[in-house]
């Protein structure tokens, strides 16, 4: 005889414990540190850290470690924790032009102050399997220079000391926060910039892409990436002036546009904005083009192509949201599934009852012409 | 790196406040969307997080919980909302509704009646009725704004040219207090009438999409029909096999590899409290099945 | 009692009280607001003066950073009440009606009109301002309730509201979805008339 199906919880507790087993795996094999996924899938790290909105690299490896290296996992860990913090208010805005540069490449100037240093890139290597890599070993000491006082002033700042490109008005006072007030459209560009600097990397990369095969085109020049330490610090009301909080490595980029001008403005280039947590270039890449197609209405441009309709891009950015949505599809929906079949039986039915009459009818007349 | 310490019922009084604050809002104005800042949970978007961050800002050491998902106690994902209250708040939990003071479901409107002294609380995963039909947030809620709901009308009308019937079988629109028109959550139709002048106050959370909506006590819900075509809860023509009420919506369950099929209460307590008073499945249905369920021992989940 | 910073710092007991209290306050106006007129009693907090103890319980319980608070002429009258109000909530205080997420009335007889309020927009009609008015009890005029939360109709008795209040509230309901909500205190007594009602003089 048929009895319910009972012991939910026991069935679940088996399950987790099935999978801390294989979390952990060959107990041959050493275990994973830290320290190990921080330094030596840093990377991952980075992407964890920028899309889980949480700068905390010790976080991010354990998250990783966690989630047996699902990244999305990851940052969905993080993001979950981040939530239980208390939130002491905004920092003062990081000033990328006294960054301590690791990586600066510009595509617009052969040669500007500065200079292009490059940096740690995978730019330029052969992309060939390196089976040296699969045994181990001494890795040497890479060559390095000195270091010197040099500012590296952005390339936009120096065009727009020019007047040769727009000069994007300071953020407001009140920036906005999309994780304290849910977002509504049309949303500012402070809050279109959180939700991509938080977004997908995988989304932003092909709407970015898209925008380059001509749905929204906008005609980009990198104008420069650039990747390395700034100081972070917070204004503290009760001490009354910006306290330092430390140093962030963050990756930051900024597209040279399309240019715009009418009777009353004189042409001008226009800007897209990427920045994210650690090296994280093609993110940083990625959300400018996005940044920038979003601008297509203010720019007065044509609209229409996917990546300049803010509502569905700023929709479905978060891969948090979007893989708990996609993922409930395996929840029990018997419920909904019993009421329409139900539904479909008797639609079915009406169908087929209509066939047979049909039928009858269509008989009936074959016989009458046969007859005349 | 120690393990963080977690407020009663997890959120931070913060949030709780914030949730409050919107849940009083959807009171006073029934069926309408309060947008809210809903946070991240440690349970995936979709999997419930607007309804346990609603339970979570309502429940107090006082109440007594009671958690489904398709009308059932021992789904996994109800056992395991269940066991994140009782380990965060360390509430009393229960599977007889009676009991209850906040039930929170996925899918279902228990069978036995709501008292007063209840709150019901809906997961939603897409609160936004015409969403089907317009994508746009900014569309639909100017639709709203301006009461705007002949789109709905003719979707249900081109159901009903088309197959003849209107094909909406769960998450059928409701209209709250002959203003919004609100989604009910995806219950099946069947469920429908006990939104109407329900003595419960049932609170709704889309914890994803952001929204919390409510229905007061006592509040006109209306179905969303046409004159030729009336609205019609359907439910399997059958009796349950376990208790043999043939006024409960039922679950289909695939018995053996030659697709025999049987029928059962979707409302697992339902089905155990007539078991309990001794109705089986070769029992006729009592007169008042649903007064039956009343009365009787009542389990209770051990905290 | 125990103030914010201790619910925010420790996760002893008393942290742990101050959630229950909120809880329980806001549970009362909860079932209040879905039942229109019907009266409960809060476990009210003492607060300078004008505030009634209820009010006190409320605004500590539903109010912090988030939530602008208008004072009338009473409660800005004294300087206690701003103190208390930030040093318990932080909410900010704002002059401005059409700001305030609550507005705290210690006089109804010289309540500005309730349109002075913010409204709401028919777009987010949640947008809007709830106002927690003292009334000297729950006794006397009564009025006669209908709409959501009340099965067929509620009477309630209320101490020193405006001789036109069922006109205002009449306006307000003209509004809808728009308008604002309110909450009445007297002593540690509560009630709740959300902008859903629609409310007569009982006969």
């Amino acid at each position: 005889m048929y009895v319910a199906v009972k012991g939910g919880e026991r069935a679940i507790e088996n399950a987790h414990a099935l999978l801390a087993d294989v979390r952990r795996g060959d107990r041959a094999v050493p275990e994973l540190t830290l320290d190990q996924i921080g330094h030596q899938l840093a990377l991952g790290v980075d992407r964890v850290m920028c899309e889980g909105s949480l700068y905390d690299r010790e976080l991010a490896a354990l998250a990783i470690k966690q989630a047996r290296g699902d990244l999305i996992e990851a940052i969905f860990l993080l993001r979950a924790y981040r939530t239980t913090l208390p939130r002491f208010g905004a920092s003062v805005p990081i000033e990328t032009g006294d960054m301590d540069i690791r990586r600066r490449v510009s595509a617009t100037f052969k040669d500007l102050p500065g200079g292009q240093v490059l940096g740690p890139t995978f730019d330029y290597t052969h992309r060939l399997l390196d089976h040296t890599l699969a045994e181990g070993g001494d890795v040497p000491e890479p060559a390095t220079a000195p270091g010197d006082d040099t500012k590296f002033r952005s390339v936009a700042e120096l065009l727009a000391g020019s007047g040769l490109i727009e000069n994007n008005s300071p953020a407001a006072e009140d920036v906005g926060d999309l994780t304290r007030e849910p977002l509504s459209f049309p949303a500012g560009r402070d809050l279109r910039l959180q939700n991509l600097a938080r977004g997908d990397e995988g989304f932003l990369l092909a709407l970015a892409y898209s925008t380059q095969r001509g749905y929204g085109r906008n005609h980009p020049f990198a104008g420069e990436i650039r990747y390395g330490e700034v100081e972070i610090e917070f204004f503290a009301e009760d001490a009354g002036f910006a306290v330092p909080l430390g140093a962030i490595a963050v990756t930051e980029c900024q597209m040279v546009n399309q240019f715009t001008g009418n009777a009353d403005q004189p042409p001008r280039f226009t800007r897209g904005y990427g920045l994210s947590f650690g090296q994280s270039e093609r993110k940083a890449m990625a959300m400018a083009l996005v940044d920038r197609a979003l601008r297509a209405a203010e720019l007065g441009e044509e609209t229409g192509a996917p990546a300049q309709d803010a509502e569905f891009v700023l929709s479905h950015s978060d891969n948090v949201q979007a893989t708990g949505f996609v993922e409930h599809l395996k929840l029990p929906h018997y419920v909904d599934f019993q009421a329409e079949l139900g539904l479909l039986r008797k639609l079915q039915a009406e169908f087929f009852a209509r066939g047979t009459q049909a039928d009858a009818e269509s008989q009936m007349t074959a016989l009458q012409d046969a007859a005349e | 790196m120690t393990a963080p310490a977690y407020n009663f019922a997890y959120l931070d009084e913060q949030t709780k406040r914030m949730i409050r604050r919107a849940i009083l809002k959807a009171i006073a104005i029934p069926g309408y969307q309060v947008p809210f800042a809903s946070r991240e949970m440690p349970m995936p978007y979709g999997w419930g997080t607007g309804g346990v961050q609603v339970t979570a800002s309502i429940l107090g050491p006082d109440d007594t919980l009671k958690v489904i998902d398709q009308g059932s106690d021992d789904t996994t994902n109800a056992v395991s909302i269940r066991k994140f209250f009782t380990k965060t708040a360390n509430v009393r939990t229960t599977t007889a509704t009676i009991e209850a003071t906040v039930i929170q479901t996925r899918h279902r409107v228990p069978e036995t009646p709501l008292s007063e002294e209840q709150v019901l609380v809906y997961q939603v995963p897409i609160p936004e009725p015409l969403r089907f039909l317009e994508p746009r947030e900014t569309e639909t809620r100017r639709m709203h704004a301006l009461s705007e709901y002949g789109l709905m009308h003719v979707k249900l009308y081109e159901d009903i040219a088309r197959h003849g019937h209107i094909a909406t079988a769960y998450a059928y629109p409701v209209q709250v207090d002959d203003r919004y028109v609100m989604d009910p959550s995806p219950i099946p139709k069947f469920d429908n009438p006990k939104l109407d002048d329900c003595p419960a106050l049932q609170l709704f959370g889309a914890g994803r999409e952001k929204r919390i909506y409510a229905i007061p006590p006592y509040t006109r819900v209306v179905s969303l029909d046409f004159e030729d075509h009336p609205f019609e809860a359907y439910r399997h023509d059958a009796a349950c096999e376990l208790c043999g009420a043939s006024d409960s919506f039922l679950d289909e369950v695939i018995t053996d590899d030659d697709g025999n099929r049987m029928f059962v209460c979707s409302d697992t307590d339902y089905c155990e409290q007539r078991r309990a008073l001794g109705h089986g499945p070769y029992n006729a249905a009592p007169a008042d099945p649903q007064g039956s369920s009343h009365t009787g021992a009542s389990p209770t989940e051990p905290a | 009692m125990t103030t914010l910073a201790d619910s925010a710092s420790d996760k002893d007991v008393m942290a742990f009280d101050a959630a229950f209290a909120s809880q329980a306050a806001f549970r009362a106006v909860m079932n209040c607001m879905a039942r229109p007129g019907t009266i409960a009693t809060l476990k009210g907090i003492a607060a300078p003066a004008p505030f009634t103890p209820a009010t006190a319980a409320l605004v500590k319980s539903l109010a912090d950073y988030d939530s602008p608070i208008w004072l009338d002429a009473s409660f800005s009258a004294a300087p206690e009440t701003a103190d208390w109000i930030r040093f318990h909530t932080g909410a900010p205080l704002t002059a401005d009606p059409a700001k305030a997420a609550f507005a705290l009335i210690a006089d109804p007889q010289a309540m500005p009109a309730l349109t002075q309020f913010a409204q709401g927009s028919e777009e987010y009609p949640d947008r809007s301002t709830t106002l927690i008015i003292q009334v000297t009890s729950f006794s006397g005029p009564a009025f006669e309730l209908t709409g959501p939360g009340i099965k067929t109709s509620r009477v309630i008795a209320i101490q020193s509201l405006p001789a036109n209040f069922i006109d205002l509230m009449a306006d307000n309901r003209e509004l809808f979805p728009r308008g604002v909500d309110l909450i009445l205190t007297a002593g540690t007594a509560i009630a709740a008339l959300p902008r859903s009602l629609r409310i007569a003089e009982a006969r």
